[in-house]
């Protein structure tokens, strides 16, 4: 019961021999156990990724079928019906009007009730006889380059296909008119095969920010940052005791992605499956890093969660993941290159989809290590040792 | 042990100065004070009055914006870190992590401080605590008075030289209290000194020293006898009966500072015996009540110093 000891066993007082090391995996350890005890956030490491990709995978389509479509005709032909015929059997279009004039096929289109209209000129079938290949025009709402792009890119040849037996004109084999699309292009791809890899970044940006995001207020908030801060521990080793065991369950969380965008989205991995560990290691400590950084600067939990969405929009917004980077005004790439997210869906759109080398990378993997270096220095500058 | 600078002049806490603002309003104001080695400190004063900031000050938790001094020998300015090696701070709040168990708290701080093996000194440690059996319990879940032991037995765990303990028996129940400053007097027989921050003044009577402090100025110091008779307070116990209606008509009168209850018995005290003794002179006699000349207690000297600081300096 008594707390005394001998004089004789008291340990020593000195800077203890790896006093970084011990005191950086006293932190790790804690770390851990409260991770393990909080059941909550236990449950998020799997649930979120599971739940978002599954979301995410199913609900976003990028080829989306059955679009609304216009159908202007200013002749009535037999070339004109067939041709109608054959792109609803593309199933990308759907014809729900038929109009007479132009001016109520703009409209139609500038509303929104359409997202395409396919006119045929007046002489139109006329004109295909004497083989002057006169322009049949599909107009596209470029509100939607994604939506719209797909449609577009398979057009001509599922046109021509469907028009084989009707224009007997097989020499020279190609179309007898030409279709003039009036829209952003966008080359087509299977929409599975972009997003997954974007949202294996997008997915940890999320999870990995929020867990160091409220890392640091939350000891504020629970008061047990008066007794760390009255025993002998530097800054850089509470960031990294509070940083590394998040980068473990960010590493199963990316495993977890990864393995489920492969096995069921049949996404595939064309590069080395091992630099894709490595630099997804790497952009999960940079996340972390600054998830930390902002724990450092907020006052509350709250402030932590609000600031974690401001830096989440913009990074799902200008990274690229959401719209083609190069389609951003120069300023939005700009603000794009310093999100980790930026670089990382090139890198891992680069590494699974296109097989890409070190090489082919290397100025990405770069922008990752200076993006962690500076969140990391800034939150070490920033971490109060006292409560002034 | 590690020899510290001052050791050999057997002051553990040597601090001249000391001042502390909050938002443009001074909580500690020009506080020095001296603590021998080997001694327990009682530190004393109303809600308020400073008492924690100038703990946090002296173990580096927060920088004075002015004064200067030494904790243990080393600069409380520069040298936070050897400081905070060697000082064991409890405080006010329970601060360990109550998502940890026992066992696992004390292991934490045991790696923070480099011990060899964690693991060895943590059980060492919930031995000595009587904590056997609980080391797998959550922190958060242990009642008041484990809590309080756990949190003693996590920051003397590292052997420091000198504990700081902040209102450690707050809210605890007598018995735990008593073991509490059972334990306090075993540490400080061993040579490690004691500040002890605490309201009660059965406590405060307890320490080898006092000092005591109200609206961030230390108003007296010494033994519990030095700041008794330091107080020139002049102290009479009536007993009798209708001491209500004495209290009430004694209140306010030239020379009475004070009036107080204390069970079947009334304090009345003033500084001025003269003046007190005049205004008193009427209810001698009154049949049915016993004068008695007396010495003020503690607590009598501490209210009598708290009003008048509250004149001084509010």
């Amino acid at each position: 019961m008594s707390m005394v000891s001998a004089p004789d066993q008291r340990r020593d007082t000195r800077e203890p021999r790896f006093g970084f090391w011990r005191r950086s995996y006293a932190m790790v350890v804690k770390e851990f156990i409260q991770l393990r005890r909080d059941r909550v956030s236990f449950a998020m490491i799997v649930m979120i990724p599971v739940m978002q990709l599954l979301l995410f995978g199913f609900a976003i389509n990028t080829t989306p079928r059955n679009l609304p479509t216009a159908v202007l005709l200013q002749e009535d032909s037999d070339l004109g019906r067939s041709i109608l015929k054959a792109l609803e059997n593309t199933a990308y279009f759907r014809f729900t009007r038929e109009v007479h004039d132009v001016a109520e096929f703009d409209n139609l289109l500038q509303s929104g009730k359409v997202l395409f209209g396919v006119e045929i000129p007046r002489g139109f079938e006329r004109a295909v006889r004497r083989g002057d290949r006169p322009a049949l025009l599909v107009a596209a709402d470029a509100t939607d380059p994604v939506a719209a792009g797909s449609a577009l890119s398979t057009l001509g040849v599922v046109v021509q296909t469907a028009l084989e037996h009707d224009l007997r004109t097989g020499d020279p084999p190609s179309l007898p008119f030409e279709i003039r699309a009036h829209a952003r292009y966008n080359p087509a791809a299977s929409s599975r095969l972009n997003i997954v890899p974007g949202l294996v970044g997008t997915i940890l940006t999320m999870t990995m920010l929020i867990f160091t995001a409220l890392s640091v207020t939350r000891e504020i908030e629970r008061g047990t940052m008066e007794s760390l801060l009255s025993m002998p521990i530097k800054p850089v080793e509470v960031m990294f005791g509070k940083i590394l065991p998040y980068v473990l369950v960010g590493f199963i969380q990316a495993t977890l992605i990864i393995g489920i965008g492969v096995l069921l989205f049949g996404v595939p991995v064309r590069g080395s499956l091992m630099m894709l560990a490595l630099l997804s290691t790497l952009f999960i400590t940079t996340n972390l890093s600054i998830g930390y950084t902002f724990s450092t600067i907020v006052q509350n939990q709250l402030q932590a969660m609000q600031l974690s969405m401001m830096f989440f929009l913009p990074s799902i917004l200008l990274s690229g993941f959401m719209f083609p980077f190069a389609g951003m005004p120069v300023w939005a790439q700009y603000l794009g290159e310093g999100l980790p997210l930026t670089h990382y869906v090139r890198i891992v759109r680069a590494i699974m989809l296109k097989g890409a080398t070190m090489e082919n990378i290397q100025y990405d993997a770069i922008a990752l290590v200076v993006l962690m270096l500076l969140a990391m220095t800034i939150a070490v500058t920033r971490f109060r040792r006292t409560l002034d | 042990m590690t020899a510290a600078p001052a050791s050999a002049s057997g002051v553990a806490i040597d601090v001249k100065g000391l001042t502390k603002s909050f938002g443009g309003r001074e909580v500690v104001h020009d506080l020095s004070m001296q603590v021998k080695r080997g001694t327990i400190y009682g530190f004393l004063g109303p809600n308020g009055s400073g008492k924690t900031t100038t703990i946090r000050m002296l173990c580096g938790l927060l920088t004075p914006d002015s004064g200067e001094g030494t904790c243990l020998g080393y600069d409380i300015r520069r040298d936070a870190d050897k400081i905070k090696r060697r000082v064991g701070y409890m405080t006010q709040r329970f601060s360990l992590y109550q998502d940890l168990s026992v066992r696992e708290n004390l292991e934490f701080v045991a790696r923070l401080y480099g011990t060899r093996d964690a693991r060895g000194a943590a059980r060492e440690m919930i031995k000595r605590l009587g904590l056997s059996g609980r080391e797998e319990q959550l922190a958060g879940e242990l009642s008041g008075g484990w809590k309080q032991r756990l949190a003693l037995g996590a920051c003397t765990l590292p052997n420091p030289k000198l504990l700081l303990l902040d209102e450690p028996t707050a809210g605890v129940d007598p018995k735990a209290r008593r073991d509490f400053w059972n334990e306090i007097h075993a540490l400080a027989a061993e040579g490690l000194t004691v500040l002890v921050s605490t309201h009660y003044m059965d406590e405060a009577e307890r320490c080898h020293e006092i000092a005591y402090i109200a609206y961030g100025h230390l108003l007296a110091h010494g033994t519990v006898d030095d700041v008794i008779a330091k107080s020139a307070l002049s102290t009479y116990t009536v007993t009798g009966d209708n001491l209500n209606e004495l209290a009430a008509e004694l209140t306010g009168k030239p020379g009475v500072d004070m009036v107080a209850p204390f069970g079947t018995s009334l304090h009345v005290s003033g500084r001025d015996r003269e003046a007190l003794e005049a205004s008193i002179a009427p209810y001698r006699d009154r049949p049915g009540l016993h004068w008695q000349h007396s010495e003020p207690s503690l607590e009598d000297v501490f209210i009598e110093l708290m009003t008048r600081s509250k004149d001084n300096f509010q």
